[in-house]
């Protein structure tokens, strides 16, 4: 890498706006979800609905549903968010994570639906007290500039996840490298993460 | 419940990512109903998922789903089924494994699989295998042959291998590069949850089942 002072500078600085903007619409979706348990806006639903919803689509899409079933699925899931925004706590995670555990588990249990074997999940609401989730907005801020900055071999194997839900076997098929290779570089890309959390403790 | 062996963070990052096979998925899940240490992680691995997705290229609903979603919301208990019946877990079954099996171990119908050795098989329609295995003191499990990850949850007495003791709650979170044969180390059975990405396939006969330990 070449050393260049300046140019390093303006990048990081273009990033930082970036990541600013990124953080305000974050927090302003993550206001937004977690008043609707008390509103009950409709109007506040179907502006949460414009945003999240093409998302959670492309997110099922991708995770391997037909057009026609991932288009079913965000509408159980959108309803999901209406009917079970009062266990949602801003302190604890981003409206996004939120939605998209939720879209996960609707596809999840859609596909067990088909196999007819029922069994629940653990809640992802088990306990709060008894976890560290800190000041939630401030980690996750640090944590998106952090996953941009990871190297590219271990941004792949993230992408590759949670993007397509693809198995640790599956993305060592798809780019020639050993299981065990896929296994390491995500570890070291959560003990990254990670290292945003343990800033905090 | 002590709880040393802990699951790999490549596999929360799956699970997180619903990249598990179902078997595996239950055998996380019931590892995470009993193990704090791995909740807070897999909370951590959903965060992540969460700050990667926020950044996916949408795709356009069709016309009239939001009206429509939106003439849903008044009725839309009506439109989820109650999911089925909870069956409780107990102190050697946690919940999401006891809605498959029940809460009694000793209640299961197990098969005989080979000299010390018995299972009860959740076929599963999938790739993976997803199976209980109850083995008798001083055998090993199976030798089998497996490509892909293999996860493995005690649920009863204990097993050592060249990785240490596990007991109770641990899960041994391994792959195909990783040879081991885990040998039940003390007088009473060991009874574990077993799952793998790939079919699991046993080895040269029933007859490659270790011979009791001398000694234990």
């Amino acid at each position: 890498m070449t050393d260049n002072r300046s140019e390093e500078t303006d990048v990081t600085a273009a990033v930082a706006i970036a990541e600013q903007k990124k953080k305000k619409d974050r927090d302003a979706w993550s206001d937004l979800l977690a008043s609707l348990s008390e509103t009950r806006s409709k109007v506040d639903f179907s502006r949460l609905y414009e945003h999240f919803a093409p998302r959670v689509k492309a997110y099922i899409i991708r995770f391997g549903m037909p057009v026609a079933a991932a288009e079913e699925l965000t509408q159980e899931s959108m309803l999901a968010v209406w009917r079970k925004a009062h266990l949602y706590t801003r302190s604890k995670a981003s409206a996004s994570t939120w939605i998209f555990t939720l879209a996960r588990n609707q596809c999840i249990d859609r596909l067990r639906r088909e196999k007819a074997v029922e069994y629940e999940l653990p809640e992802e609401e088990i306990d709060p007290d008894q976890r560290h989730y800190g000041e939630h907005a401030v980690l996750e801020e640090r944590m998106s500039g952090a996953i941009s900055k990871l190297p590219e071999a271990q941004a792949q194997v993230l992408y590759l996840s949670y993007y397509e839900g693809k198995s640790h076997s599956e993305i060592s098929e798809q780019l020639g490298i050993p299981l065990g290779s896929v296994k390491s570089r995500l570890r070291l890309a959560f003990s990254k993460l990670k290292a945003h959390w343990g800033e905090e403790e | 419940m002590k709880i040393s062996h802990h699951l790999d963070d490549a596999t929360l990052i799956a699970r997180a990512a619903g990249a598990l096979s179902e078997g595996m998925t239950l055998l996380v899940d019931s590892h995470l109903h009993w193990c704090k240490t791995c909740q807070t992680k897999a909370w951590e691995a959903e965060c992540i998922g969460g700050e990667v997705l926020a950044d996916i290229q949408p795709q356009a609903m069709s016309e009239g789903s939001l009206d429509a979603l939106l003439g849903m919301l008044d009725a839309c208990e009506d439109v989820f089924a109650e999911r089925a019946v909870k069956v409780k877990g107990s102190a050697e079954v946690p919940e999401p494994l006891a809605q498959i099996v029940g809460s009694d171990l000793d209640a299961i119908e197990w098969k005989r699989l080979g000299p010390g050795v018995q299972h009860f098989d959740f076929n599963l329609p999938e790739q993976g295998a997803c199976r209980l295995l109850k083995i008798q003191p001083g055998v090993s499990m199976p030798h089998h042959t497996h490509q892909g990850n293999e996860l493995t949850m005690i649920l009863r007495g204990s097993y050592s291998d060249d990785v240490g003791r596990f007991c109770q709650g641990d899960v041994a979170d391994l792959d195909e590069e990783i040879k081991h044969q885990p040998i039940v180390d003390t007088g009473s059975e060991c009874i574990c949850l077993i799952a793998t990405e790939a079919p699991l396939k046993f080895t040269g006969i029933m007859g490659r089942l270790a011979q009791p330990f001398i000694g234990l």
